[in-house]
């Protein structure tokens, strides 16, 4: 019954706050600043996590996959499926979801805590005695910032997972950075391509909408507004991997 | 002019206001006093539409603020400031630039126009060499000069006023109920202070409202208090308390 009713204010805060912006011209203005913070902000954790995870899990793929073992011939296991481990898995899982996930920490954790500040010390209510619709005002920048920049970040991952296998390659004897490449570039499908942007974009509004409506129906003081970006990012990781498994389900069952 | 008319509201199961019937005029100090959590920062937040309440009227002039369409309502609302408790400046905006918001979304004013208004406003409520200055590196009386440039930078007609001397010192108290004062009467304003400062009463009350327990007790003016003393325990007790 909470979970209903929890979906039915977030419904009625999304209603509020796919308006028309007050004034274009402040709008865009506050759009470029959060595109910014969520964009160019991210920009090194981003390029971090991408880059160690692909090198770890090239490294750990090869590992498992050419180690001797009584299953099968690992000798003749071709190097390059490797490659299409790593690719796909790049694609469909890693860049978009691995990404959000740690994404949902920093950029979910900020705009909760910023939002439910606003609240406790009134000023949405100053907003909101001006005449200006808050929930759009303070909301609306923000989910069009996330769904323009989240994307390029799980983009610019999703190379840089294949840039970290490289440098793993380069790193070990097992495996060489052509094998690597041309095992992705065997096995890609459009589809791949079309599951991860289709995610992108649904976590990227689940990042942006869930955290501006936690901090958004923040009460009290500096203590709840701490609890609002702790609640946010663990609702944000919850939907992020109910979706992941939908999106999952919807576009790859075989 | 502002009329409420049997006001209540309800949160959950436990009322909080009764039956509250009044009129504010323009260009007296209208006080709404009470103690805390007496229900005046309830009925002045029911008044500026940040609650709604249970039953009765808000009539700003002749427009029954509560019955009003939602885009009537944020019109209307461009003609209402408000001073808030915790003053409610854009902490991430400069001085000069919070006082240029309002103007900014709602007047068709130049950049040159603007900026002379926001200097007019800050002559206004005398505070300068701050408009650089973020809401952080100022004093508590100058954020509060702040949000009162703020609420008249655009050509109010009503201005609200929740707890205006809350944490600041006597003497700067004095000067922003006087501050208020003067504007209220200088543009014709239909002010309403929310207060349980008793020196601001005396000093200001023109026209008195108190509230105790949600109810509207007594109303009158501050010549008038020493005499409903006499006969109403209620309000000898909280202006006993106050000092």
């Amino acid at each position: 019954m909470n979970l209903i009713s929890e979906i039915g204010r977030f419904v009625i805060f999304m209603k509020f706050v796919l308006h028309r912006p007050e004034k274009a011209k402040v709008f865009w203005k506050i759009t470029f600043r959060e595109m910014y913070l969520i964009g160019i902000d991210s920009l090194l954790i981003v390029i971090l996590i991408a880059t160690f995870t692909g090198a770890v899990t090239t490294i750990q793929t090869a590992n498992q996959l050419l180690s001797p073992s009584d299953l099968y011939p690992t000798q003749l296991m071709p190097k390059f499926v490797i490659g299409s481990v790593i690719g796909t898995s790049s694609l469909l899982e890693l860049a978009p979801t691995v990404t959000c996930l740690v994404l949902a920490g920093k950029i979910g954790a900020n705009i909760a805590s910023e939002i439910g500040n606003m609240k406790v010390s009134e000023q949405i209510d100053a907003y909101e005695v001006m005449g200006i619709n808050s929930a759009s005002f303070v909301t609306l920048p923000k989910i069009l910032a996330g769904l323009i920049m989240i994307p390029c970040l799980i983009i610019i991952a999703n190379f840089l997972l294949l840039y970290g296998g490289v440098l793993a390659c380069k790193a070990t004897s097992s495996l060489t950075a052509d094998d690597l490449i041309q095992g992705a570039r065997l096995v890609f499908k459009p589809l791949y391509l079309k599951v991860m942007l289709t995610k992108s974009f649904i976590f990227a509004f689940l990042i942006t909408s869930l955290s501006s409506f936690q901090g958004y129906y923040t009460t009290g003081g500096a203590l709840e507004v701490g609890i609002a970006g702790t609640k946010a990012v663990t609702k944000i990781c919850i939907f992020i991997l109910f979706f992941d498994l939908i999106i999952a389900q919807l576009f790859l069952k075989s | 002019m502002i009329k409420i008319e049997h006001i209540d509201k309800w949160f959950d199961d436990r009322q909080i206001l009764f039956d509250i019937n009044a009129e504010f005029k323009p260009g007296v100090a209208n006080l709404v006093i009470g103690a805390s959590g007496s229900g005046k920062s309830v009925l002045i937040k029911c008044m500026v539409g940040l609650l709604e309440p249970t039953s009765g009227k808000i009539l700003y002039g002749n427009q029954d603020f509560i019955s009003l369409e939602y885009q009537q309502k944020q019109n209307l609302r461009r003609e209402i400031g408000m001073l808030f408790q915790n003053n409610a400046l854009f902490d991430s905006l400069t001085v000069e630039e919070n006082i240029d918001f309002p103007l900014r979304m709602f007047s068709k004013m130049s950049p040159e126009e603007r900026k002379e208004r926001v200097n007019f406003c800050l002559q206004r409520v005398q505070l300068t060499n701050a408009n650089k200055k973020y809401p952080a590196e100022i004093s508590g009386g100058m954020k509060k000069r702040v949000g009162i440039a703020r609420a008249i930078a655009l050509e109010i007609k009503y201005l609200f006023c929740d707890e205006p001397n809350s944490g600041l010192d006597p003497l700067t108290s004095r000067v922003i109920d006087k501050l208020l004062v003067d504007i209220t009467k200088e543009f014709n304003i239909t002010t309403i202070i929310n207060s349980h400062d008793m020196k601001t009463v005396l000093d200001i009350g023109e026209h008195i409202i108190f509230i105790y327990k949600g109810q509207k007790w007594w109303e009158g003016a501050k010549d008038e208090l020493t005499e409903a003393r006499k006969s109403n325990k209620e309000l000898d007790e909280f202006f006993l308390a106050s000092f």
